[in-house]
């Protein structure tokens, strides 16, 4: 049954990921725009104020809510560090994820960090990415917000590889650990939450800014996407005939 | 020859204050100077609103390359556009422009800049590497400047690259956006850039 799921999500991923789709265009736009202004309404009528209320949290507390969801999500950076051939990545995400767990309490210091151990977050789209599969089509999904074919795919599979997910979201033991899905969502909730608060002010300026607000969101998922691709934030020239 | 020596004395005098704005033409020392002026400028509490935002134009009229970036942002449209019309652009772009800057400055007027390195990319530019240092609200926020410097003895700045996200991409992309959704209609753009300014 489930190497069923495994050859049908290969299958979806070459045949969406193979198709002639550019990169900036819309696989239903209308609808994207229609569910973008839901997650809008959403944001603004639940995660901003919980956002809100987060941020005037102790410092401490805060600070380690992050660290907390940051060293569950290296553990979904091994595996994809693996499939990129990225020895050294995994090396040090796992070296991270040890030391943070354990020195670290469970995750809620980051002394990883200190010792030079920062850990960079991967996921199977970026891995999709790595291997020159081309995002495919951009449309928006309730609550989850922007994506691409590709980022969909490599969601999906996200929860094949990611040994939290195997705990939680699927119930399965891992060395003597076990969890719920209430453990999953809580923890997705409050990365999501600990990410508002990180952007309450570039959210804000981006509502109060933009004329088409749908297009910028599209733009700045894109090229996050691509950078988290590319490991670098270095923007390439795209002034062309205007520098001369 | 002593009337003389007083009007140059004058006229020094009346040059160095007009070009007090003028800052340095090494790209790091630039934005170094740029940001320490703007940011004394917002937090000054003695300085009413009109006259910090006089002054974010000014700054910005001196100091951004807004035809270039009005240009880069229109995208290939701007090789079929009708003079006049790209002129009419180019001006609501200006006020567009302007005017978000403004709004945007004023948004980040409390934060402390630094500003780290410069790596000179070519001839025509250098990208100066600064962040905003974390606060209670958010963490760190590396920005990058693209500063553009084919006449090295004036510097301009043309983009704002936010923790790698390009404004001027991102803007690009937005008018994009309006202008397939209007049939590549330029007046439809600068209508929506004039009701953005008039609100």
């Amino acid at each position: 049954m489930r190497s069923n799921k495994l050859i049908i999500l290969f299958f979806s991923t070459i045949l969406l990921l193979s198709s002639e789709i550019k990169a900036v265009e819309e696989c239903f736009e209308g609808t994207s725009r229609a569910i973008f202004k839901f997650n809008m309404g959403f944001d603004n009528a639940i995660l901003e104020p919980i956002a809100k209320g987060y941020n005037k949290l102790p410092e401490p507390i805060k600070n380690g809510t992050s660290n907390f969801t940051s060293n569950i999500a290296t553990l979904l950076s091994i595996p994809n560090h693996l499939l990129q051939g990225n020895f050294k990545g995994a090396g040090d995400a796992s070296a991270s994820f040890l030391i943070n767990t354990t020195v670290g309490i469970i995750g809620l210091a980051n002394p990883a960090e200190k010792l030079g151990l920062k850990a960079q977050q991967e996921d199977v789209g970026q891995t999709l990415g790595a291997y020159g599969f081309q995002e495919g089509c951009y449309f928006v999904l309730p609550i989850l917000g922007p994506t691409t074919a590709r980022d969909t795919i490599g969601m999906l599979a996200d929860s094949f590889i990611d040994p939290f997910a195997h705990i939680t979201w699927r119930e399965k033991e891992l060395l003597g650990t076990s969890g719920n899905q209430f453990d999953y969502i809580a923890v997705k909730g409050t990365t999501a939450v600990d990410f508002r608060a990180d952007n309450v002010t570039n959210f804000d300026s981006l509502e109060k800014n933009s004329l088409d607000l749908y297009a910028s969101f599209k733009s700045l998922y894109l090229q996050n996407r691509e950078n988290k691709i590319k490991n670098s934030s270095e923007v390439e020239s795209e002034w062309g005939n205007l520098d001369n | 020859m002593k009337k003389f020596s007083l009007i140059s004395i004058f006229l020094i005098f009346f040059f160095k204050s007009l070009s007090a704005s003028t800052y340095s033409s090494d790209p790091q020392m630039f934005i170094t100077e740029l940001v320490n002026d703007a940011i004394s400028k917002l937090s000054d509490k003695n300085i009413g609103k009109e006259e910090k935002e006089t002054f974010i134009e000014k700054i910005a009229l001196e100091n951004v390359d807004i035809n270039a970036l009005g240009l880069y942002t229109l995208g290939e449209l701007r090789k079929s556009t009708d003079e006049s019309l790209l002129l009419d652009y180019q001006d609501s772009f200006k006020k567009y422009f302007l005017k978000s800057l403004t709004s945007r400055l004023s948004d980040y007027s409390d934060n402390k800049f630094e500003v780290i390195s410069a790596d000179k990319k070519s001839v025509n530019y250098t990208i100066v590497n600064s962040k905003i240092l974390e606060n209670d609200n958010q963490p760190e926020i590396k920005i990058d400047w693209r500063v553009y410097t084919k006449n090295p003895d004036k510097p301009l700045i043309r983009d704002l690259i936010v923790e790698g996200l390009s404004l001027a991409r991102t803007q690009k992309e937005e008018f994009s956006s309006i202008l397939s959704s209007n049939n590549n209609d330029i007046i439809a753009l600068i209508s929506q850039l004039e009701e953005f300014v008039k609100n």
